[in-house]
């Protein structure tokens, strides 16, 4: 997302335009989507508040489950938007600026509705956590070991981990599964996997040897490349249990 | 469709989504905690997030609690609803409403499901019952909570986390599912317009 409409972008860079939000939101739930994220890239780099009526615009079409992500700084920005129909809120940059806010939200809103988003990227030592990816005049490494992240963030309320792997992230290549996997044995919580999905056999791949919980891809969905309807018919017939 | 839905505004987020929902529906929706309205609804929502003492509480403060047991229309509790029907909940020991026999306790955690559960989930043992009209065993929902009522003869349908819970169940006019209809894509949508053509 973002000034309303959905932009989907190469390595976090060269966002354009892909299409209306409310018309692409029903067209995932036809085609049995379980879950839909809207990550609000604007909000966090331009340290302003955001317009956040497309929440209650798009609450009104879904009938899945969806969370926000992006600009969500405070318990009251949650509140908003969990008001305004949102399920849940993804937390990613602020939380890196303010861990406590992770127990915050928690406590308030239960961890149930707390996700949060990890960008993170391979350095020789191990993989390290990138934040303000919205903008890729901001985009810093933090001096945070993502494993270490994973543990600090769940510890402190988080009731889901999205594992975004940067590398991987609008090139369709496949998710990072080595990362994803070591990411796995030190989550207890939901962990799902994100960027690098390009086909049908990555999903598979990234379930069978990572054991995540979810897979989360935009560019190849978006594109009308691998609908999801076909793509959960291929998972189902590979023994992967999913709601078709 | 043209039905009155009444919702006892328990006062947390999410109810959004479910008056949305039932505007999909056609339905003509209010959000009350006042006594008098929810006597005379037409049929009752009775949501739930947060904690089962908290929302007890709240509803003391109003009253609710003498009046929604007493209530002769169709009811319909959701996730934490469901688990103020029963009894009591192991959540901080709070007594609740009474209406069901039966008290929530907390889902065991196992390896592989997590608590809390968050998720969509099959249903099974489907009892024949108008709240279910149109769905079927293997019927997928999308449940989030720690706490859920057992499995019980008067439950309508189960589901399985780590291990079996209540997933929707009935007594007179008072019905309750523990996931969220209102997120539950179609069948969830189902759900719904078959508790809107509940004979009132």
């Amino acid at each position: 997302m973002r000034d309303g409409q959905v932009v989907k972008g190469v390595q976090f860079r060269n966002h354009r335009v892909v299409g209306d939000i409310l018309e692409l939101a029903e067209r995932y739930t036809r085609e049995q989507a379980d879950e839909l994220v809207f990550y609000d890239i604007t909000a966090s780099p331009d340290g302003r508040s955001v317009d956040r009526r497309w929440v209650t615009d798009v609450a009104r079409v879904l009938n899945i489950p969806f969370a926000v992500a992006g600009g969500i700084r405070s318990v009251a920005d949650a509140e908003e938007v969990l008001n305004r129909g949102a399920d849940k809120i993804s937390i990613n940059s602020p939380a890196l600026v303010d861990p406590d806010l992770i127990g915050r939200l928690a406590r308030r809103f239960g961890s149930q509705c707390v996700v949060i988003g990890i960008d993170s990227r391979a350095q020789d030592d191990g993989w390290r956590v990138y934040k303000f990816t919205g903008d890729p005049e901001r985009t810093t490494a933090a001096e945070r070991d993502t494993l270490d992240w994973v543990r600090e963030v769940q510890e402190r309320g988080a009731g889901e981990i999205v594992l975004n792997c940067m590398n991987q992230d609008g090139v369709r290549s496949g998710y990072d599964v080595e990362q994803l996997a070591a990411a796995r044995a030190a989550c207890r919580v939901p962990l799902i996997a994100s960027g690098g999905a390009g086909a049908a056999e990555h999903f598979a791949s990234v379930f069978a040897d990572a054991g995540v919980d979810g897979a989360l891809a935009a560019s190849v969905f978006h594109s009308g490349e691998l609908p999801i309807g076909r793509l959960k018919r291929f998972l189902a017939a590979r023994g992967v249990d999913v709601r078709t | 469709m043209g039905r009155d839905v009444t919702i006892v505004d328990s006062g947390g987020a999410n109810i959004a989504s479910l008056r949305f929902a039932l505007e999909r529906l056609g339905a003509r929706v209010e959000l009350t905690t006042d006594a008098g309205r929810l006597r005379a609804a037409e049929r009752v929502i009775l949501p739930g997030v947060g904690a089962a003492a908290d929302a007890m509480e709240r509803l003391r403060w109003r009253g609710l609690d003498d009046v929604i047991p007493a209530l002769e229309q169709p009811v319909l509790g959701i996730c934490l609803g469901m688990q103020l029907l029963g009894r009591s909940s192991a959540e901080d020991d709070a007594d609740c409403l009474g209406v069901l026999p039966l008290a929530a306790e907390r889902l065991p955690a196992a390896a592989g499901h997590p608590v809390p559960n968050m998720g969509w989930l099959r249903l099974e043992g489907l009892v024949d019952h108008p709240l279910l009209h149109g769905l079927d065993d293997g019927s997928w929902f999308y449940f989030v909570h720690s706490y859920a009522l057992p499995v019980d003869e008067l439950c309508l349908a189960r589901a399985r986390h780590a291990e079996q819970f209540c997933a929707v169940i009935a007594r007179d006019n008072f019905c309750a599912t523990q996931f969220h209809p209102e997120r539950s894509a179609a069948d969830g949508a189902r759900l719904l317009r078959n508790f809107l053509e509940l004979a009132a």
